[in-house]
């Protein structure tokens, strides 16, 4: 740790580091802009510049840009010389010649990076009297505005979008001070990633346009740490709440999983919430079929009438907490319990817990993923099932870049200097797929066929690993070859598969293969990615029933009556057995957040709390729990969904029903035992003044906000049971980083000021506590090797069957059922798509854009596909994309030219 | 997604293009790095470069269109817009300031009707500014397509212009 | 023995072109045979170092102490080396590397052979700019002939090294000369300059070792091969060494170039070779080594051109082509122009530079058509300062741009300040320049 001098004073530094970071890390306020935590330095705004002094006698020094310089044993610096001051001034002065100064108007406002940087170096008056340069924006599709007037050309978009995320279509157009970020024409953004640009650009240019809509200033918007509910990665996200509406999500850092970036499912795929679909009254069924709107208390006596009364099952759901399926677990009995998962995804959840959580195992954080040497992804497309780890595998592929730098003396953080060195170069990724993937550019070599083969190919590289041979043709041998040589070579190989593909023969490959480096004495890790937010959390929560089973019960009378828990059955079973089932039983208690098929068949309805007005507790795939906490109070009935099944039970007059639950399944499951680790209320005693408030202390309009309807100023809740208070008032100041509720601090307005949370800049949250692991202890799974090429199928032809054979496929919108109900999450989706071997589509009489329709009923009879001819598809399979119906991954399925179908201008791949 | 925008119609480019463009790219380490001559030579046989043109050398050398295009919008010497049949280029830097190119830049507008950067309604010329075309001793100079011109004036620009239709 | 290495065969030849045969017939090619057949790369190097050449592209850097900085042998780890030649000339006033080009294309490529082997370089590219077609042409048929003699290409001379040399057109901007600029033209990227380190000759193009000099400077290869650094020191006078391309452009009687030694005083440049002022005419100041250099004034006309004197006297030698400003010209407009020059050609990289010039443009542009105000000086100055500070900006583009500004406001001041005084222009020849496009 290098000391230095900084205006007189002596300060520890950390290796390596620029200025820049250096003074932020010891708080020392430096205005910047270019430079990024997760980004580096390139030098362009010229913004952090400091005097540097060439030794004890130098007097004057020279200015240097702090985010350029590193560090180094008695430096001399000063931030606060005259000549540095004022150049940093004048260099905001250069900027605002012309930014339009419409912060009046401008959704950044409030929360503005430029706004903090010029508050900081002290420009105030305007010296230049010119006219300002004007340019048109460009439609950038249905997550971003653009509004180039109000750039100040620090380059950052297109650093993120296209080298940090690989962007294909954004980019720096013209030169001088006619700089232009943006594309050849207007278009949707391409890249899934690109929610991102909204807190990465320091001004107005690209905001978030579904928050424009209803616009809140950021110091009206009530907050409360969150976990994006859009996937089993678990990224943290702060939401943010105004007149009980959901208004946006932001990034909240984590420095293991998502650090500074989400998905745009993550950050658009909420609006759900707030969405005309919502449930937010309980609903009785009548004799018609219509719904009566009945009260809370009414509901509560009714559901436990019915509870009371009749023979139950009950289902729970890998999209709701770990809370809310206990409860309902609790409450029906292990024996009655089905964890909600379909017939084909339950077995592959609990292996792949084992195999990569069980005998002590952990998968990897995405930091540590960030880490590796070497990668194969073995059969998960990544970017559509797991996103926010797509992004950190292209990190990932830099590595070598970064190896490269060192003997060249270049700092890692010198962004431009390390990517220049190393040109193309790149860390070894292999992937196998059954269509081409979004991470293709960064792959050294992929290969697309189906499920079997992959399973079969991985079994291959085993073989090689282990010095073995194998018999393959050329194409594949490559693949093989290459991929077992990198692995084995690699100090910190990586496998990625998931659950996705519902092969079994895949996650053993995958495990496989890790097992097979680790004899090589590495440090090998094994990702496994699983589809739903609390997949782990449901797949440890064991019930009896299968869900065909559970199904059948109803089906054939051995019980009357069903409480499902969030989730659409018809995305778990075939659509006919789940419509006999439902109609057989007599009494169906749905609870939900959004309208769904289920529901429609449900007796009774209860309108369950979103993750934004509950506080609940989901696993990642790394076995992590996360708790979310509420966010707001939510509008009419709306309760927990554990509130509603903990309300009719036992032990209803506890204060605090949750964390009983939680104590109680840490009692039951030893598994999740560890759970109990999770309550942050320890010494806090409820008193308000200790308490960290969810609005701002700029918060505004505490008795405005309701005027219509009441003047007198609103009581504000109570909330005995989180660390939070719904107010402006308590302790904002000493809470922990992981606890903020939102990020703020003195001169630091954006969502930038994260580093002033950070024990380093860029590094660990200050005071956060340790994360909680579930241990899954016991192992049940033995890894199959059997026969010369072990694994189940050779894969190169699948047998029995006619038709074509049924491949699931994923996209990042769309695929996830409850963002898919956010108006713009279906608008990128577009219509559902099937995409099939140029031979099949030649014998269907179809091509690319044309429709299709499943004539065998295996699939939802009636919806028609769009269908997408890809030479990658394997000759009989098809690739359908998981919407809202049930796919029988496997299943043989035939398809009939869709005579009616419109076909569509293309608008999304346009540019 | 990726493999639905090869729906699109390429334009393609010449055989003639294409093998230009193949022996600027056999001298480099990847095709990528021939993107500026792919653009200039593009430009020499069809004048300017659109947004078509764009995206067919996007496409021959493995790049998105605005890549291609960021690297268009970047240099003087590639146009983006369509220009006449001859490009007139005065240098409006020192040495040609100096000795007068604000009369010979002046004259040219006067005598073919329009501003710097447009094109005259016939076609025959489009008028830009250009820096210094190092002629400094012979000032002012112009540039018209690919002919050095020496000691312009507002009185020999007849004589100058006769040679190009 | 000749005293104008560079330009002796020019000045003897028919219509002032060197042929291919012309240039063999005086011993052309002799040189990198020398080099390549009885020299050691190293000896090359050392040679060039003894001999004191140094870079004549504007920075003076001494070429073979650059050259010094390249691995060699397995230190260089796999993969090309480059040998490049900025043949950008895009400095205002600068006419020198043209004239050679077109004239004697030989002797460029004769250098050229001798620099790749000097750094062991398998890759060599002539980077010119894009408006130059007929020395792009001239070079491309000398390369051709001299490939077809097996001096260039495989097995050079029928010695163990070979070396690919290619022209490569410029699509055009100022800031491709800047070495690192030009490293990211010629891959293909945008011309912005790139940080160092890493070095150029560590991590130059395509993150290779890449050694980048000016045409000029390559061009004074081969004569230190073949005579020897001693020789070479001794053509020039005082401290620097070898001859210099001298340039005079502005209202003189013979504006044009000539090869004399360096450090022939300015006074002999303009009066004796560039014939004086042209009558009518008087010298007001001048701008020694291009438009990115301080203006000098007529007590600086004694001094010797050479790196250390002109820097002395609050300039730089640049690339030693002056021009001259007379008594008719406005020193605000012409200050307006050189901004105005710059400001187009900011690569828009940073702020300073992309911001700023425009700025100070705008503002001379007021002064000069009457409406500037009396802080717009303070103003001028003040930003000139920021701007202009070397390391304030990405790179020198920005400084170069600031040194005649501020001279102008140093040695021109009472100017400036009639125009805001009396609120207009009173020179008559040099109507401002029209709004330069948006
Ligand atoms: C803005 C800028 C423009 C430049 N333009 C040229 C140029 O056109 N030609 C040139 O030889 N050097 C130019 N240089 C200098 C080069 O960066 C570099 O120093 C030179 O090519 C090295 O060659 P030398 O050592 O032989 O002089 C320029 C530098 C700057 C900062
Ligand atoms: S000083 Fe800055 S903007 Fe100007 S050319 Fe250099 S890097 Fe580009
Ligand atoms: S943050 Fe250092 S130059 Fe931009």
């Amino acid at each position: 740790m290098p000391k230095i001098i900084i205006d007189n004073k002596e300060y520890e530094v950390a290796d390596g580091d620029n200025l820049l970071q250096a003074c932020l890390s010891r708080g020392i306020d430096l205005p910047y802009f270019c430079w990024h935590p997760a980004m580096g330095s390139v030098g362009a705004c010229r913004q952090c510049a400091v005097v540097q002094y060439q030794d004890e006698n130098d007097e004057r020094g020279r200015i240097v840009m702090g985010c350029m310089t590193p560090v180094s044993e008695g430096l001399r610096i000063s931030v606060d010389a005259n000549n540095a001051v004022n150049f940093r001034a004048s260099v905001i002065e250069w900027l605002m010649l012309n930014h339009p100064h419409d912060c009046p108007v401008c959704e950044e406002g409030g929360e503005c990076h430029l706004q903090d940087m010029t508050v900081m170096t002290g420009h105030t008056s305007r010296r230049y009297t010119g006219k300002k340069r004007t340019f048109e924006n460009q439609y950038l599709g249905p997550f971003i505005n653009h509004e180039m007037n109000r750039c100040i050309t620090c380059y950052r978009c297109v650093r993120y979008y296209k080298d940090y995320a690989g962007g294909t279509d954004l980019q720096a157009l013209g030169s001088r001070n006619r700089m232009y970020f943006g594309r050849t024409e207007p278009g949707v953004l391409e890249s899934e990633f690109s929610g991102n640009l909204v807190e990465v650009c320091p001004t107005g240019v690209f905001t978030n346009k579904p928050f424009s809509e209803s616009y809140t200033r950021k110091w009206d918007l009530q907050s409360a740490p969150s976990v994006c509910m859009g996937c089993a990665v678990g990224c943290n996200t702060s939401p943010g709440e105004r007149y009980g509406n959901l208004k946006r999500i932001q990034n909240r850092y984590n420095e293991d999983i998502n650090s500074y970036f989400l998905c745009d499912r993550g950050r658009f795929g909420s609006g759900y919430v707030n969405s005309e679909k919502r449930i937010r009254n309980a609903g009785l069924r009548c004799e018609d079929g219509s719904f009566e709107i009945i009260d809370k208390t009414d509901a509560l006596n009714r559901f436990a009438a019915i509870v009371k009364d009749n023979k139950l099952i009950g289902i729970g759901s890998p999209r709701a907490s770990v809370e809310s399926n206990y409860a309902l677990r609790a409450l029906v009995g292990e024996a009655n319990y089905c964890a909600g998962f379909s017939d084909a995804e339950a077995p592959l959840v609990d292996l792949a817990i084992d195999l990569s959580q069980g005998h002590g195992k952990r998968a990897p954080t995405l930091k540590r993923v960030e880490a590796a040497d070497a990668v194969l992804l073995l059969g998960e497309d990544v970017s559509n099932t797991a996103p926010r780890l797509a992004l950190s595998l292209r990190q990932t592929s830099r590595n070598v870049s970064k190896e490269m730098a060192g003997p060249a003396s270049i700092p890692l953080w010198q962004d431009a200097g390390v990517r220049g060195h190393a040109q193309s170069a790149l860390t070894p990724v292999y992937s196998a797929s059954v269509l081409p993937t979004r991470l293709e550019d960064i792959c050294t070599d992929s290969i697309c066929t189906t499920p079997e083969r992959i399973a079969y190919l991985g079994n291959c590289i085993t073989q090689l690993i282990e010095g073995k041979s194998v018999e393959l043709d050329e194409a594949d041998m490559a693949f093989v070859n290459g991929a077992a040589q990198a692995l084995k070579s690699a100090s910190n190989p990586l496998v990625v598969s998931g659950t996705s593909l519902l092969n079994e023969a895949v996650l053993h490959a995958a495990a496989q293969i890790t097992e097979a480096l680790k004899a090589l004495a590495q440090e090998p890790d094994l990702l496994l990615c699983f589809a739903e937010v609390n997949s782990v959390g449901a797949g440890l929560i064991t019930g009896a029933l299968s869900m065909h089973s559970a199904l059948k019960k109803l089906t054939d009378g051995s019980v009357d009556t069903a409480i499902v828990l969030e989730n659409d059955l018809y995305r778990r079973a075939e659509s006919e057995k789940v419509a006999a089932a439902l109609s057989a039983a007599s009494q169906v208690v749905g609870l939900d957040v959004v309208e769904n098929a289920t529901l429609e068949q449900a007796t009774l309805v209860l309108p369950a709390a979103s993750f934004a007005e509950t506080e609940g507790c989901c696993i990642n795939y790394e076995g992590r729990a996360q708790q979310f906490y509420q966010v707001y109070e939510p509008q009419g009935d709306i309760m927990a969904a554990w509130a509603w099944v903990a309300g009719i039970s036992k032990e209803s007059t506890e204060t605090d029903v949750r964390e009983k639950l939680i104590s109680d399944c840490a009692i039951e499951l030893p598994c999740l035992s560890r759970l109990t680790h999770l309550n942050r209320m320890a010494g806090q005693s409820g008193r308000t003044a200790a308490k960290i408030p969810r609005q701002t202390h700029r918060f505004s309009g505490r008795t405005a906000m309701n005027a219509n309807v009441s003047v007198h100023e609103p009581r504000t809740s109570e909330d005995v049971n989180s660390p939070f208070s719904f107010s402006m008032e308590g302790d904002s100041a000493a809470q922990p980083g992981d606890l903020a509720p939102y990020v703020w601090a003195p001169g630091w307005n954006s969502n930038q000021s994260v580093t002033q949370y950070q024990e380093h800049a860029g590094g660990a949250l200050r005071g956060a506590a340790d994360a909680v692991f579930v241990s899954h202890a016991a192992s049940t799974t033995t890894l199959e090797k059997t026969g010369p090429i072990f694994g189940k199928a050779s894969g190169k032809v699948r047998e029995g069957g006619a038709g074509l054979c049924l491949v699931p496929v994923y996209c990042v919108f769309g695929s996830d059922e409850l963002s898919a109900h956010t108006s713009e999450m279906q608008a990128r989706a577009g219509r559902a798509r099937i995409s099939l071997n140029p031979q099949d589509a030649k014998a269907l009489h179809v091509k690319t854009g044309d429709g299709l329709y499943c004539s065998t009923g295996e699939i939802t009879p009636g919806q028609s596909y769009e269908v997408l001819v890809s030479a990658s598809m394997q000759q009989g399979f098809v690739g359908l994309v998981q919407g809202a119906a049930y796919l029988p991954a496997g299943a043989w399925v035939s398809f009939v030219r869709d005579e009616n179908w419109a076909r569509q201008p293309e608008v999304i791949a346009r540019g | 997604m990726s493999e639905s925008s090869t729906m699109q119609l390429i334009p393609t480019l010449s055989d003639e293009e294409r093998r230009d463009i193949e022996a600027e790219i056999a001298h480099l380490p990847d095709r990528q790095s021939a993107a500026i001559d792919a653009l200039r030579i593009v430009q020499k046989y069809r004048g300017w470069v659109s947004d078509e043109s764009v995206a067919a050398i996007a496409d021959l050398l493995g790049m998105s269109p605005v890549a291609i295009d960021s690297i268009a919008t970047f240099y003087n010497l590639i146009f983006r817009k369509p220009v006449g049949r001859n490009v007139i280029m005065v240098c409006d830097s020192v040495s040609c300031f100096i000795m007068g190119a604000d009369d010979v830049k002046q004259a040219l507008m006067d005598k073919l009707g329009v501003d710097l950067g447009q094109t005259t309604q016939d076609d025959r010329f489009t008028l830009l500014p250009i820096v210094c075309l190092g002629a400094c001793d012979r000032a002012p100079a112009i540039m018209i397509n690919e002919d050095l011109i020496y000691k312009v004036s507002a009185e020999n620009l007849d004589e100058v212009l006769k040679g190009y239709e | 023995m000749n005293k104008k290495p560079l330009t002796e065969r020019i000045l003897s030849a028919d219509g002032g072109l060197v042929s291919f045969a012309s240039y063999q017939a005086a011993g052309g090619y002799d040189s990198a045979r020398k080099a390549l057949t009885e020299m050691q790369p190293e000896q090359v190097q050392q040679q060039v170092k003894d001999a004191n050449l140094r870079g004549r592209g504007g920075a003076g850097f001494p070429t073979g102490l650059k050259w010094s900085f390249v691995p060699m042998g397995e230190a260089a780890g796999p993969g090309h080396k480059y040998m490049v030649c900025n043949a950008d000339e895009m400095e205002p006033g600068t006419f020198k590397d043209r004239y050679l080009m077109e004239k004697d294309p030989h002797l460029l490529v004769e250098g050229m052979i001798i620099a790749a082997y000097a750094v062991q370089a398998d890759k060599a590219f002539i980077f010119i700019r894009g408006e130059y077609h007929k020395a792009a042409r001239a070079l491309e048929s000398a390369i051709d002939e001299a490939r077809e003699k097996g001096f260039v290409g495989k097995n050079v001379f029928g010695s163990a090294f070979s070396v690919d040399l290619v022209v490569h057109r410029s699509g055009g901007r100022y800031i491709c000369g800047e070495e690192t600029a030009l490293l990211n033209a010629l891959e293909g990227k945008r011309a912005q300059p790139r940080t160092k380190p890493p070095f150029p000759p560590v991590s130059g193009a395509w993150g290779r070792p890449t050694v980048v000099n000016n045409v000029e400077t390559i061009c004074n290869v081969p004569c230190i091969i073949k005579e020897g650094a001693e020789w070479y020191q001794a053509l020039g006078i005082g401290e620097d060494a070898g001859t210099k391309i001298y340039g005079v452009s502005g209202r003189v009687n013979k504006p044009g170039l000539w090869e004399l030694p360096m450090g022939t005083t300015v006074r002999e440049i303009i009066e004796t070779h560039a014939g004086g002022m042209q009558k009518g005419y008087a010298l007001r100041g001048f701008l020694p080594g291009g438009a990115s250099t301080d203006f000098l004034v007529e007590e600086h006309l004694d001094l010797p051109m050479n790196y250390g004197s002109i820097q002395a006297a609050g300039s730089r030698m640049g690339t030693g082509t002056m021009i001259i400003m007379d008594d008719s010209i406005c020193p605000v407009a012409l200050a307006m122009n050189l901004q105005h020059f710059f400001a187009q050609e900011s690569c828009g990289f940073c702020t300073p530079c992309r911001e700023g010039l425009p700025w100070l443009e705008a503002l001379l542009k007021d002064i000069e058509e009457g409406r500037g105000s009396t802080g717009d000086l303070e103003l001028l100055e003040q930003n000139a300062d920021y701007i202009g500070t070397p390391g304030n900006t990405f790179c020198l583009h920005a400084t170069g741009a600031i040194e005649p500004l501020t001279s102008a406001l140093k040695y021109f001041r009472a100017d400036f300040e009639q125009h805001i005084e009396q609120g207009c222009c009173t020179y008559q020849t040099s109507a401002p320049l029209k709004a330069a496009g948006t």
